[in-house]
């Protein structure tokens, strides 16, 4: 099945790049914009989702400045 | 069929080039050969309105390894050592998408280096944009800044040293033009000609996919419409890791001696290296695309031949040392794929699997292109319009001073060169704006001594009077390498120019390039290959003329290299050189409003004798600081002098306008021990180092700090937050 | 002594820093796809981009087949300096605390700046004092040291940037920590470049010759 791993960087982090991109939207004509924080997307087939959380911990998120979010992808693999 | 819908009209070719192309294979192409035949013979490809006026820069010297015609330029630089060098633009994707486009010009120009077989170990750019306090030029010139970054300091090659100016012409045409210095050992030099009957034809590099399909006729040959969203998808990506990886594997490659030939893919992807490598090896290549490594799926043949992903590289392999090739490649992580081989057809053939999907005679594709004679005429009314006043015309001497190193063209680069990374591989002795030309010493390499680059363009003052222009554009190059004791070798150009088929653009076109010839027969400097980039221009006109001068020099003593900056209180200071300020075509002219129809004539002989003065004068290594006065003139010269040493100067000077801000080629400030200053032959003393203002009797004193918060603030405020 | 310079695919600065390491002892370099550390007394993990730095600065590097070797010998004992991509590599393999985070600029600096030494009994900068200040070249976008609080004891931070020299917001001007052993460093200026005068400063060469003098 397909997984989709959503990575945002730690509360209490300084998030430079969603400052920036909170501060570009209203020049942009977007106004209420608030609380934006800038992560990474990972999408992966695998056969045993259960190993996703650990996958996480070891190489795609470095849990000391990153949470991550695991989901499952209803259907086929990609 | 209605003559509005002619593919070949879409694809950018006329009608008469249609027909010459059904004549010259006895047949008319298919739509596969229509797609390779309208990239060769793009502008962009095949130099139509420019081959013919090329002809007439000097290619000839007594250090050139290699001219025109190859991937690179190279010229000997002693030890056994060659540099390789070349100029490259990337104008119309970085209008597009600045940040890949800008580095992908960076990894273009890489490829064309490690071509012939030499390490790349510098990078420098020239960029011009419209003026910044447009959000569209901020934005084009901040995210080409980031992407040649991007590119040069991931694969690990400095970028030394480049250029920014910010002129209305260059609003809706930005140029991004990047140039790459390499070094070989003589004897590792390879050439791209494809030779040897059965030998294979092997791809090296990323997998193919579809970018910058339609990429050359379609972005260059054509001037750009309102809405680019069109053209987006066309974009190339680059990927620098791919490229590091690919530099060494070609290195060792050569190292090994198991190469033929070898030649990077660019404009027009697989169709032009293969063409140009058949051509010159006067052979023809079988190529079968089935074999291509590919990206995306379902991607037809004619896909595949004109596809420019970056990344990839053509060589040619003898048979029996093709398992070494493959073998080197995989330890590095390069993938590697026989794709063909060469054949004594003379032909371009495209098969797919086992079917013949295309045959073109080489010589069509590369060397019958139709050549067109430029019609130039001078205009009798101005092309462009007067810039807009931002100063007014008495201000005193102070104000205009500090307006003009508060004018971003004159002001500090700092924002632009912190931004890459000028000190990788340890050659680099003078880092930007500490000296006028970027130095690299030799001495890691296997040589002795340093080289000196530099490169230097000039626009406006080119749209001024494009022949005066365009020598000026040399003599400033090799100005800047003088101020570091470097002689110039060879000289690469990239020639920036609106649409030729206009007779006022190929009338600039043809008087810079003769202004560029007088220039480098007085100098004795050859030209050693460049680049055109035409049709830049939008529904707001032309670009202004914008001819950019790369040269490489040599200098024997590192140590003795002059800095910018005043050194010590009590140094004398003194302009050498040949100086003739005048206000026309001046920064200052600009700042009042004002574009001249043109320029002062120059004395080119009493300028090429006067460089050697000064290079011989800096290579007594007894002159601690070196600066040439372009920009804003004598008092802008005297200010950075100040801002980089830290240091004030009481100088006396006439105070007239042009005195202190008009500009001209041919004047170098210096500053050192008094006794070593006065016996300097030509030089006329101003004055001396000392106190915490620059002092210009009767004119202005402003305090150093000052100086340098408003010439180091202007980049940085117009993008503060 | 023998140093050995590891080399990643899309390391910049290894043979920097070899010609460093060769201006005070014997140095060579090692390969990232082998294992063998045989005779190598002290290793530098350098600069660059090693795998372009893909997914995350440093985090595929610390898995390749040397790294495993490297970290074995730290927990030996053996010295590792990490400079800059290294120091990002060290801090993912555990091997050092914290982490480094874009700049708050968000964009690639390089600059000359100066660094404090702020603890001298380290194999890395005894031939330095308390104190001392280093004139050093950064270049780097992701050079913030973060490290969670508590995490760092002060008698880890080995280099501070000078007041004002702080070129991309790190957490209490750090710029260069041990580990509790004190047997690996990682710092983000780069010393390797601050070696010779010709071509800046020389101040660098101390932490090469300080590692120098670590009994074979």
């Amino acid at each position: 099945m397909r997984a989709r791993v959503l990575i945002r960087p730690k509360d209490g982090i300084l998030d430079p790049q969603g400052q920036a991109v909170e501060r570009a939207l209203p020049a942009l004509g977007f106004d209420g914009v608030a609380n934006v924080h800038v992560g990474r997307l990972i999408e992966l087939d695998v056969e045993d989702a259960s190993q996703v959380p650990q996958m996480c911990e070891r190489l795609l998120a470095n849990p000391l400045i990153e949470d991550y979010e695991v989901v499952e992808l209803t259907g086929e693999a990609a | 069929m209605s003559l509005a819908a002619a593919p070949h009209r879409e694809l950018g070719l006329t009608d008469a080039e249609f027909d010459g192309i059904c004549e010259r294979m006895g047949r008319e192409p298919n739509a596969l050969e229509l797609a390779v035949f309208s990239l060769m013979w793009s502008e962009h490809c095949a130099y139509k309105h420019s081959k013919k006026l090329l002809r007439l820069l000097p290619t000839e010297g007594p250090h050139i390894l290699m001219g025109p015609g190859e991937n690179a330029g190279v010229v000997d630089v002693g030890d056994g050592l060659a540099a390789a060098f070349k100029v490259e633009s990337h104008n119309h994707p970085s209008a597009v998408e600045p940040f890949q486009g800008a580095a992908t010009g960076v990894g273009g120009i890489l490829r064309d280096i490690f071509a012939v077989g030499a390490r790349p170990v510098a990078v420098l750019d020239s960029l011009r944009f419209g003026e910044l306090d447009s959000p569209r030029s901020r934005y084009l010139f901040d995210w080409a800044v980031k992407g040649i970054g991007h590119y040069g300091n991931s694969i690990g090659v400095p970028t030394v040293g480049g250029e920014v100016y910010f002129e209305p012409a260059y609003e809706q045409n930005c140029l991004v033009n990047a140039m790459c210095v390499g070094l070989a050992r003589r004897e590792r030099l390879i050439r791209s000609a494809a030779a040897g009957v059965g030998n294979q034809l092997v791809l090296l590099g990323a997998r193919t996919g579809r970018d910058g399909i339609g990429g050359a006729s379609v972005l260059a040959s054509a001037e750009l419409a309102e809405d680019d969203q069109t053209k987006r998808p066309t974009v190339q990506i680059g990927d620098p890791f791919e490229e590091s990886k690919l530099v060494e594997v070609c290195l060792e490659l050569l190292e090994r001696d198991l190469l033929a030939s070898l030649q990077d893919l660019g404009a027009a992807g697989l169709s032009s290296s293969s063409s140009e490598m058949a051509s010159k090896g006067e052979v023809g290549l079988d190529i079968d695309v089935s074999r291509v490594p590919l990206r995306e799926a379902d991607m037809e043949p004619f896909e595949i031949m004109i596809s420019e992903s970056q990344e990839r590289m053509l060589c040619v392999v003898e048979p029996e040392r093709l398992d070494d090739v493959l073998g080197l490649c995989e330890r590095w992580d390069v993938r590697a794929t026989v794709i063909g081989e060469v054949t004594d057809t003379q032909h371009l053939r495209v098969f797919d699997g086992d079917e013949l999907v295309g045959d073109m005679p080489v010589d069509a594709l590369v060397d019958d292109v139709p050549l067109y004679d430029l019609e130039p005429e001078e205009p009798s009314e101005p092309i462009y319009p007067d810039p807009p006043a931002r100063l007014e015309e008495h201000a005193p001497a102070a104000d205009t001073l500090l307006a003009l190193i508060g004018s971003p063209n004159i002001a500090s680069k700092r924002f632009v060169f912190e931004q890459y990374d000028p000190i990788v591989g340890s050659r680099t002795i003078r880092r930007p704006q500490s000296a006028d030309a970027a130095v690299l010493v030799l001495e890691h390499d296997g040589g002795s001594g340093a080289l000196a680059v530099s490169i230097d363009g000039n626009g406006r003052r080119v749209a001024c009077d494009p022949y005066t222009g365009a020598v000026e554009a040399v003599l400033e190059c090799a100005r800047n390498l003088a101020c570091v004791g470097a002689e110039p070798l060879g000289l690469t150009n990239c020639l920036n120019f609106g649409n030729p088929e206009k007779p006022h653009i190929a009338w600039q076109l043809t008087r810079a390039v003769e202004g560029l010839r007088d220039a480098c027969l007085a100098l004795g400097v050859p030209v050693v290959g460049g680049n055109v980039s035409l049709y830049n221009e939008g529904g707001g006109g032309p670009i202004y003329p914008t001819p950019v001068v790369g040269m490489v020099g040599k200098l024997p003593e590192p140590a003795a290299v002059p800095r910018v900056g005043f050194a010590e209180e009590g140094h004398a200071i003194a302009l050498v050189g040949m100086f003739e300020p005048a206000l026309e075509g001046s920064e200052l002219e600009k700042l009042r409003g004002r574009l001249a129809s043109s320029l002062p004539p120059l004395d080119l002989p009493a300028h090429a004798d006067a460089l050697v003065r000064v290079r011989a004068a800096v290579r007594s290594g007894e002159l601690p600081t070196a600066h040439d006065i372009s920009d804003g003139g004598l008092a802008c010269a005297l200010a950075e002098c100040c801002i980089e040493g830290g240091l004030g100067a009481r100088v006396s000077v006439d105070g007239d306008d042009a005195s202190l801000f008009g500009e001209g080629p041919g004047g170098v400030l210096v500053a050192g021990p008094r006794e070593v200053v006065e016996a300097l032959e030509g030089a006329i003393v101003l004055g001396e180092v000392g106190g915490g203002a620059l002092d210009i009797e009767g004119s202005l004193s402003v305090p150093v700090e000052e100086l340098r918060a408003v010439y180091e603030g202007v980049l940085p405020a117009a993008f503060a937050a | 002594m023998r140093f050995g310079v590891v080399r990643f695919p899309g390391s910049c600065d290894e043979v920097d820093a070899l010609m460093a390491c060769r201006r005070f002892a014997d140095a060579e370099l090692l390969w990232h796809g082998d294992r063998e550390l045989d005779g190598i007394d002290a290793v530098v993990v350098p600069g660059g981009f090693s795998y372009g730095d893909y997914l995350r600065v440093g985090a595929i590097a610390r898995f390749s087949p040397l790294m495993e070797s490297v970290i074995e010998f730290a927990h030996e004992g053996g010295p590792v300096l990490g400079i800059c991509n290294g120091f990002q590599v060290l801090c993912e393999a555990g091997l050092l605390p914290g982490a480094l985070l874009p700049n708050d600029s968000l964009r690639f600096v390089c600059r000359q700046v100066e660094v404090i030494v702020e603890n001298p009994d380290t194999p890395f900068t005894r031939a330095c004092a308390v104190g001392d200040r280093l004139s050093i070249p950064v270049k780097h976008t992701t050079g913030r040291y973060y490290a969670p609080p508590g995490t760092l004891p002060d008698d880890q931070v080995v280099l501070r940037y000078a007041p004002g020299d702080n070129p991309n917001g790190s957490m209490d001007d750090v710029a260069g920590v041990c580990s509790e052993g004190g047997n690996v460093m990682g710092l983000m200026p780069h010393p390797e470049h601050a070696v010779d005068l010709l071509t800046g400063s020389a101040d660098g060469g101390r932490l090469f010759e300080s590692l120098a003098m670590v009994p074979a």
